[in-house]
C-alpha cells in the first residue's frame, strides 16, 4: 500500500475547509440579517461585502448593494468562487476525486447537498426565507462533519480534515468578530443599550455559542467577555484558540503517528502562534486595535496553511517534503 | 420457439410477462427456462408477480440510488458536465450455470492465444514467418508498437483485463462479435448492477443460486501482484486515471476502492533512475505494478503524444528495463483491431492447436480481394464497420440503410477498402426489458471479463448490454445503451 497522496491530502484538507466555510457563511448571513432590522441596514449589507474583501467583484456583476443581491451572491451565484453554492462544488470535486478513500456514505450525503443546492432559485434565497435556506446548509455541513467523525478511516486523511476544517474556522470566527466590531464602532450604538446587547448576543448565536457562553459568563454579556469568549476560551469549539488548537493537536499527531519528518516548520509555527493567543489578554487587544488582531490571526493562519501545503502537498517545484 | 415457457408465462394473467412477446427472436429469458431449469422459472415466477407499476416504480427509485451514489458516466456538453446514469434495466438477463461454462472456457482459450499472439509479434513473428495472416496487418497497424519489440512481460500476460463482446443469433448460438484488449471498460456496472438489484429487489434475488460477482476486485488485486517486476515481493499497486474528468472516472474509482490500490493521475508519479515513484506526504514512494486506464497514446510524452497532459515522462523506459509493469501492456490493441479479428480463429488454431470455443462472427475482410468483391455485391445484407472505430461509431446497417448511405458507404469501400470488414446481420437474442412502463424485447450482447495474472479467471456472467430503442441493434452507452444485471444460474 502506498502512503497518502500528496493530491489526496491536498484535496481532503481543501473538502475540510470549504464546508466549514460555507457552514460559516450561512451563520454569518443570519447574524447579518439580525443586524439589519436596525436603522442602518443597507450599511451591513455592504459589510458583508468588504468582510471577504469581494466588494468589487461583487459591484461588477450587480447593480445596487440589496439585500437580494447580496445574499444571492454569497449564497447562490456559481461565478462567485466563495459563494455557499461554489463551496460545496468545490467540496463535491474534492469528494469525488477522494472516492477511493472515503466511505460511500459520505459521498452520497455531500453528492446530495450538492444536488439539492442546485435546484435553488434565487427567489430561495431572499430576505424572507433565508432562515430556511441558512438552517439546510448548516444541518448539511453538520450532517457532513459527522459523516467525518463516524466513517472516516483515522489515518493520515483524517488529520489532513481536522487541519482544514480547523484553519477555516478560526479564519471565520475573526471574520465574524471583525463584522461586529465594525457595525459597532462607527454606528455609535451606545455600550450596553438594548441593541448592543441584542447584537452580541445575535452574534454568540450565529456561533451556535450562546449556551456556551452562559456557561462561561453568567453575567450579561460585555464587548470585552464576548471577545475573550470567542478568541481565548479553550474549551469552545468555534473559538479562535480552539480552533487553532485542533490544528496543531492534529498536525503532531499525524507526525507521531505516521512518523512524518517534514512539516516541523509548521508545526513551530502553530506552537509560537497558539502560545501568543494564550499569553494575550483582551486589554491589549483593545489597546492595539482589534482589527490589527484580527489582521495578525489571519495572517498567522495564512503561513500555517502555506507550511502545510509547502510540507505535504505537491509542489511543482520541489514535491512535498521539503524541511 | 419456446412454446413451453411461453404457457408457462400465460399462466400469470396479470403477471408482468403476460403480455411479453419475444417477436421472433431469440428470447434469453424464455430459452434459459427451458429443459425445467429450476432457478430461472422460479425466476419468472417472482417477475409475475410484480405488476409493471410495481416494477416501473422500484426500478426509479433504483435509478435515483445510482445518481447520489453517483454510479455514473459524464457527458460533456458545450459548457457544462453532466452525470448520467447508465440506464439500467431490472430484468435481469439470465445464463444457465452449463451454457456459461462452454463461455467462460471459450473466452480464456481466446484470451490465451491473443497473449500468445501478442508475444509472438513483438518477439519472433513466427505467425508472420508462416503466413497465418498478412505482416503488413500487424506490422503497419497503428496500433503497433515498435518500442515493445523484444519486451517480455510477466507470465506473458499482456492482456491483463480482457472484455470479450458476444452476441447471440437466432440459432441460439453465441459467437464473437469482438475483442477489447487495450483498456476495456464495463466492469464496474457489473458488480454494482448486483449490489442494486440485492437492494432494490430482496425478493427477486433471495435464495436464487446466482453466481457471485463482488469478489472481482480481489481477484484483480491478486492478479495485478502476481505480475509485479521479478524480485519485488511486496508490490506497490496503482491505478493510473486520467483524471476526475474523464468519463469513465467512476469505474476508476470503484476499481480503486475494491482493489485496494491507489488511484493516481499522471500528475501523482514521477520517473527517476527509470524508476517509477508516487508523490506522497511522505516523499516519492517506488511503485511496481500500474493498471493503466489511459490510451498507449497519452501514457508518456516522451515516447507517444508529447502534447499528452495526463501520462507520465518516462514510463515506457522504466517498464523497457523491467522495472514497472504496466496493465495492460503496450501495444495489445493491434489483437483487437477488427481485421485482425477476422483472423482469430485461425490465430487460435495456430498457438493452441485447439479450434475455437466460441466461432467468430463471420467476417468479410475488405482489405482482400475476395472480401471486398463479396461486400460490395451483398451490401444491403452486410453490417459494414470502420476497423479503426470503437463505440459503434461509423457502423453502417445495410437492411437498415437508406440508398443514399449505401452508395455513400460503397464509394468509401471502394477508396480504402483496407479501412472496412463486413460481417452478416445477426438477429441479435432479446431479453424481456422495462421501457416507458411497458415490458418488451431488446436486444442484448454479453461482454465478459477475463483477468489473467499468472493464471485466467473469468467474472461469472458479464456486462449485459441492452438497445433501449425498439428494434434497434446498438448497445453501446454513447448510443442509447443500458445494462442489465447478469445472472448465471445454477
Amino acid at each position: 500500500m502506498t502512503r497518502l497522496l500528496a493530491r489526496f491530502a491536498e484535496c481532503v484538507f481543501w473538502m475540510g475547509r470549504q464546508v466549514e466555510r460555507a457552514n460559516a457563511l450561512a451563520r454569518v448571513l443570519e447574524v447579518n440579517q439580525a443586524y439589519s432590522y436596525d436603522t442602518r441596514g443597507g450599511r451591513n449589507w455592504r459589510m458583508l461585502l468588504r468582510l471577504y474583501e469581494q466588494d468589487e467583484e461583487f459591484l461588477s456583476k450587480h447593480g445596487g448593494v440589496t439585500p437580494e443581491a447580496v445574499l444571492f451572491f454569497h449564497l447562490l451565484d456559481e461565478t462567485n468562487a466563495s459563494s455557499v453554492r461554489s463551496c460545496i462544488a468545490q467540496a463535491r470535486e474534492n469528494a469525488r476525486t477522494l472516492r477511493p478513500i472515503i466511505s460511500t456514505e459520505l459521498w452520497m450525503q455531500l453528492n446530495g447537498f450538492y444536488r439539492s443546492l442546485l435546484d435553488l432559485t434565487p427567489v430561495d434565497a431572499t430576505p424572507r426565507r433565508l432562515s430556511r435556506l441558512a438552517t439546510m446548509i448548516k444541518e448539511n455541513c453538520q450532517t457532513h462533519v459527522g459523516i467525518v467523525r463516524e466513517t472516516l478511516y483515522r489515518d493520515e486523511t483524517y488529520y489532513f480534515y481536522v487541519m482544514g476544517q480547523e484553519i477555516e474556522r478560526a479564519d471565520q470566527t475573526t471574520r465574524l468578530l471583525w463584522m461586529k466590531y465594525h457595525q459597532f464602532l462607527p454606528m455609535g450604538v451606545e455600550e450596553g443599550s438594548a441593541v448592543d446587547v441584542s447584537q452580541w448576543h445575535a452574534l454568540l448565536r450565529a456561533a451556535a455559542g450562546f449556551q456556551a457562553y452562559s456557561r462561561a459568563h453568567p453575567a450579561n454579556p460585555t464587548p470585552e467577555s464576548v471577545m475573550t469568549f470567542l478568541l481565548y476560551n479553550p474549551h469552545f469549539p468555534r473559538s479562535l484558540l480552539c480552533a487553532v488548537n485542533e490544528v496543531t493537536d492534529a498536525l503532531s499527531a499525524l507526525r507521531r503517528e505516521h512518523y512524518l519528518s517534514n512539516g516541523a516548520l509548521a508545526v513551530k509555527h502553530l506552537w509560537s502562534f497558539q502560545s501568543a493567543l494564550h499569553d494575550q489578554t483582551i486589554e491589549e487587544v483593545t489597546q492595539k486595535g482589534v482589527d490589527e488582531t484580527i489582521d495578525w490571526a489571519q495572517r498567522e493562519l495564512v503561513k500555517a496553511t502555506d507550511l502545510i501545503a509547502l510540507s505535504f502537498f505537491i509542489n511543482p517545484a520541489t514535491g512535498p517534503g521539503v524541511d | 420457439m419456446a412454446t413451453q415457457s411461453q404457457d408457462m408465462v400465460g399462466k400469470g394473467k396479470q403477471g408482468l410477462l403476460s403480455r411479453y412477446a419475444p417477436g421472433g427472436f431469440y428470447c434469453e429469458l424464455f430459452e434459459a427456462c427451458k429443459d425445467d431449469a429450476e432457478a430461472a422459472n422460479e425466476l419468472v415466477r417472482r417477475l409475475n408477480a410484480f405488476s409493471t407499476e410495481d416494477l416501473a416504480e422500484r426500478a426509479l427509485a433504483a435509478e435515483r440510488e445510482l445518481m447520489l451514489l453517483g454510479v455514473t458516466f459524464t457527458v460533456y456538453s458545450q459548457r457544462n458536465r453532466i452525470d448520467r446514469t447508465l440506464p439500467f434495466d431490472v430484468i435481469p438477463r439470465v445464463l444457465a450455470g452449463a451454457e456459461w461454462e462452454r463461455l467462460a472456457r471459450g473466452v480464456i482459450q481466446r484470451v490465451t492465444a491473443i497473449n500468445l499472439f501478442i508475444a509472438d509479434i513483438y518477439g519472433a513473428q513466427r505467425v508472420l514467418a508462416d503466413g497465418i495472416l498478412p505482416k503488413e496487418l500487424v506490422l503497419g497497424n497503428e496500433n503497433y508498437r515498435p518500442v515493445m519489440r523484444d519486451i517480455t512481460v510477466p507470465h506473458g500476460s499482456y492482456v491483463v483485463i480482457n472484455g470479450t463482446d458476444l452476441v447471440r443469433g437466432g440459432d441460439g448460438q453465441f459467437r464473437v462479435l469482438e475483442d477489447n484488449c487495450r483498456t476495456p471498460s464495463g466492469v464496474s456496472y457489473v458488480v454494482e448492477n448486483r449490489h442494486l438489484m440485492q437492494r432494490a429487489f430482496p425478493d427477486l434475488v433471495q435464495d436464487l443460486a446466482i453466481r457471485p460477482v463482488s469478489d472481482y476486485g480481489q481477484r484483480l488485486s491478486k492478479a495485478l501482484s502476481e505480475l509485479a517486476p521479478s524480485g519485488v515481493s511486496n508490490p506497490r499497486v496503482v491505478l493510473l486515471s486520467p483524471g476526475t474528468y474523464n468519463s469513465a472516472y467512476f469505474e476508476h474509482v470503484f476499481l480503486a476502492r475494491e482493489a485496494g490500490i491507489t488511484l493516481v493521475e499522471g500528475q501523482d508519479l514521477v520517473v527517476e533512475d527509470d524508476r517509477v515513484f508516487a508523490r506522497t506526504i511522505d516523499g516519492l514512494q517506488e511503485v511496481h505494478v500500474i493498471y493503466r486506464r489511459i490510451d498507449d497514446a497519452f501514457l508518456d510524452p516522451e515516447v507517444f503524444r508529447e502534447d499528452s497532459m495526463l501520462g507520465v515522462p518516462g514510463l515506457v523506459r522504466a517498464m523497457a528495463k523491467g522495472r514497472v509493469t504496466l496493465a495492460n501492456a503496450i501495444g495489445t490493441g493491434v489483437a483487437d483491431d477488427k481485421a485482425v479479428y477476422a483472423y482469430m480463429p485461425r490465430i487460435i488454431r495456430y498457438y493452441l492447436d485447439e479450434d475455437p470455443i466460441i466461432e467468430n462472427v463471420q467476417t468479410y475482410v475488405c482489405g482482400e480481394k475476395e472480401g471486398l468483391a463479396y461486400t460490395l455485391d451483398h451490401l444491403s445484407e452486410l453490417v459494414v464497420k470502420p476497423v479503426g472505430e470503437s463505440g459503434g461509431y461509423g457502423i453502417v446497417i445495410g437492411p437498415h440503410a437508406s440508398k443514399e448511405e449505401l452508395d455513400e458507404m460503397r464509394d468509401k469501400l471502394k477508396a480504402e477498402p483496407h479501412k472496412f470488414i463486413a460481417q452478416p446481420m445477426i438477429e441479435l437474442s432479446v431479453a424481456p426489458t422495462l421501457v416507458d412502463g411497458e415490458v418488451g424485447p431488446r436486444h442484448v450482447d454479453l461482454r465478459p471479463f477475463v483477468i489473467t495474472g499468472r493464471d485466467s479467471w473469468v467474472l461469472p456472467g458479464g456486462l449485459s448490454r441492452v438497445a433501449l430503442r425498439k428494434g434497434s441493434l446498438v448497445v453501446n452507452s454513447s448510443q442509447g445503451g443500458g445494462s442489465k444485471d447478469t445472472w448465471v444460474l445454477d
